[in-house]
């Protein structure tokens, strides 16, 4: 229902930018949807839309929340967008201001945005934003970016909902509405990932999977809003979470999985070493694997997506008409990717939570001996 | 690459949120309710159990029931051939008793008649007796008048003694 709902904003959203930007194509700086772009200098780019860093300003993180851009009478391009906090560690110390310090923006040579200086820093802007030290010194970049706002609104959409699904458990009443959703999901996750993978062990995990599947998943939706942070298209988070399942695997592997590993038994010493340098990758590939599989998923559906709109600027360039006939075209083609992304979105949650499950139950099987000694770290 | 490098903050600040959420969403929403999920479903289960056990009692009381009906059935028969048996035994004895009340009642009566009439016959006797002793002292008083009526009288006598 609220996906519905959802989706038929960004339809309208975008429908109507696409048709006032067809319209107001031929005044060339037309950079709707593009930080990077309206930030630049209007007189540098006269007849051009540079996708490459349209798309990419789009799907990686910024230090602002751009929501659009306005046009003055000049000409000149003024970017609406919320600064957001930027938090560094940077000579030897916390620094903590806004966003909004940096306001002035000139191209250098190779291409990439420059801000302004503050407190000795700046901004560096080509396909992501980096925050430099002028002295060259390493700067820690805690900030609240797009991303870590987009996650927190996700996060306390999440706690909400859970939360108060999880009140109407107390009153004991039959379900309904939200609750017999939820139930639904709660119950898939826990006989179709849980129990085929864990074994009789599942009920310690359900917490993880559970979190793991929501956390990704709200988020994964989150992102398809118009103007929403690829938040789980971004490899940092994608290794956090990565990062997550295998310590939780670490932790509860047993004897007979590492036996098993690093001693194959009635093999030749030759294959056995073969075997065991195979093995030690292969585990370390599993997170790997799962790092990329969300982040490549997220992003590729980002740029697929920006990329069938941008193609109407682009026909929008060549001609007003044939840009405006080319928003149908461009449409129907985003609206049938955006309905593949909520599916995709549902899914890349459902299999990380799925090979997560399947992960831990490869380290812990085997050996029943040791039920009780593992898994503090699950918990 | 620079979208392949994860960023420090953004990794740092996910750690941080996935973790607390993970913490919260354990103690405040996943356990109650997976808890009561579970109590739900055992509850089913239990019903289920409950339900079947009752069906199965059920079951057992009709065939029960059945089977008092007929033990019922059969009792209400060998009572009403017993009520009919007695009925039947009571009004035979009824009718021996009258039979043997009323010969009774005859023999009596009959010997009632008999004693009655031997009564009247003894009496008819002493009368007819009483009368013809009457007569003959009448008579005798008469032939007595005379003297050889009572001549005639004494040597009669004398022949009876005679006789004895």
């Amino acid at each position: 229902m609220s996906c519905k709902r959802l989706f038929s904003l960004f339809i309208l959203v975008f429908g109507l930018s696409g048709v006032v930007n067809s319209t107001f194509a031929q005044s060339a700086e037309n950079h709707e949807n593009a930080p990077a772009e309206a930030a630049a200098p209007a007189h540098e780019e006269k007849k051009g839309i540079n996708i490459t860093e349209l798309v990419f300003g789009h799907v990686s993180d910024s230090h602002e929340w751009h929501l659009f851009s306005l046009k003055k009478e000049n000409g000149e391009e003024r970017p609406v967008a919320f600064p957001l906090p930027i938090i560094v560690y940077a000579h030897g110390g916390l620094k903590v201001f806004s966003a909004s310090h940096f306001e002035e923006w000139h191209k250098d040579a190779d291409g990439k945005s420059i801000s302004n200086e503050h407190d000795g820093l700046y901004i560096e802007k080509h396909m992501k934003e980096k925050i430099l030290a002028v002295d060259g010194s390493k700067v820690y970049d805690f900030s609240i970016t797009k991303n870590v706002l987009s996650m927190l609104i996700g996060v306390a959409l999440l706690l909400w909902a859970m939360t108060s699904a999880a009140k109407k458990y107390k009153a004991n009443t039959a379900p309904k509405g939200f609750q017999n959703g939820l139930e639904v999901i709660i119950i898939f996750i826990r006989d179709e990932v849980a129990r085929p993978n864990l074994g009789s062990k599942y009920t310690r995990f359900m917490p993880l999977l559970l979190t793991i599947f929501f956390f990704i998943w709200i988020n994964n939706l989150l992102g398809l809003l118009p103007g929403g942070a690829n938040f789980t298209g971004n490899i940092a988070v994608t290794a956090c979470l990565a990062l997550v399942a295998f310590v939780v695997m670490m932790a509860n592997s047993n004897k007979h999985f590492w036996g098993h590993l690093l001693n194959p038994p009635n093999v030749p010493f030759l294959v056995k070493c073969l075997l065991v340098l195979i093995e030690v990758m292969s585990l370390c590939i599993k997170p790997v694997a799962l790092m990329i599989r969300l982040f490549a998923n997220m992003l590729a559906g980002h740029i697929v997506i920006l990329s069938v709109i941008c193609l109407i600027f682009i026909f929008a360039l060549l001609n007003v008409y044939v840009g405006g006939g080319f928003v149908i075209v461009s449409l129907a083609f985003s609206i049938f990717m955006f309905m593949l992304e909520l599916l995709v979105a549902v899914i890349q949650a459902f299999i990380f939570a799925n090979l997560t499950a399947v992960f831990i139950g490869q380290a812990m099987e085997g050996d029943h001996s040791e039920e009780h000694g593992h898994g503090a770290a699950a918990h | 690459m620079d979208l392949l490098t994860p960023e420090l903050g953004l990794f740092f600040w996910t750690l941080i949120a996935f973790l607390a959420v993970f913490m919260i969403l354990k103690k405040f929403a996943w356990k109650p309710i997976l808890e009561s999920l579970g109590e739900r479903e055992k509850g089913i289960a239990e019903s289920i159990a409950t339900a079947e056990r009752v069906k199965a009692e059920m079951s057992q009381l009709k065939s029960e029931n059945e089977k008092l009906l007929v033990q019922a059935r059969e009792e209400r028969t060998t009572m009403l051939k017993e009520a009919k048996d007695m009925k039947d035994r009571m009004i035979n004895d009824a009718k021996e008793q009258a039979k043997v009340e009323a010969n009774k009642i005859i023999i009596d009566a009959q010997q009632q008649i008999t004693q009655q009439k031997n009564a009247a016959l003894t009496e008819v006797k002493n009368e007819v007796g009483k009368m013809a002793l009457d007569v003959a002292e009448r008579i005798l008083r008469k032939q007595l008048n005379a003297a050889e009526g009572q001549e005639a009288y004494m040597k009669m006598l004398a022949e009876d003694i005679k006789l004895n």
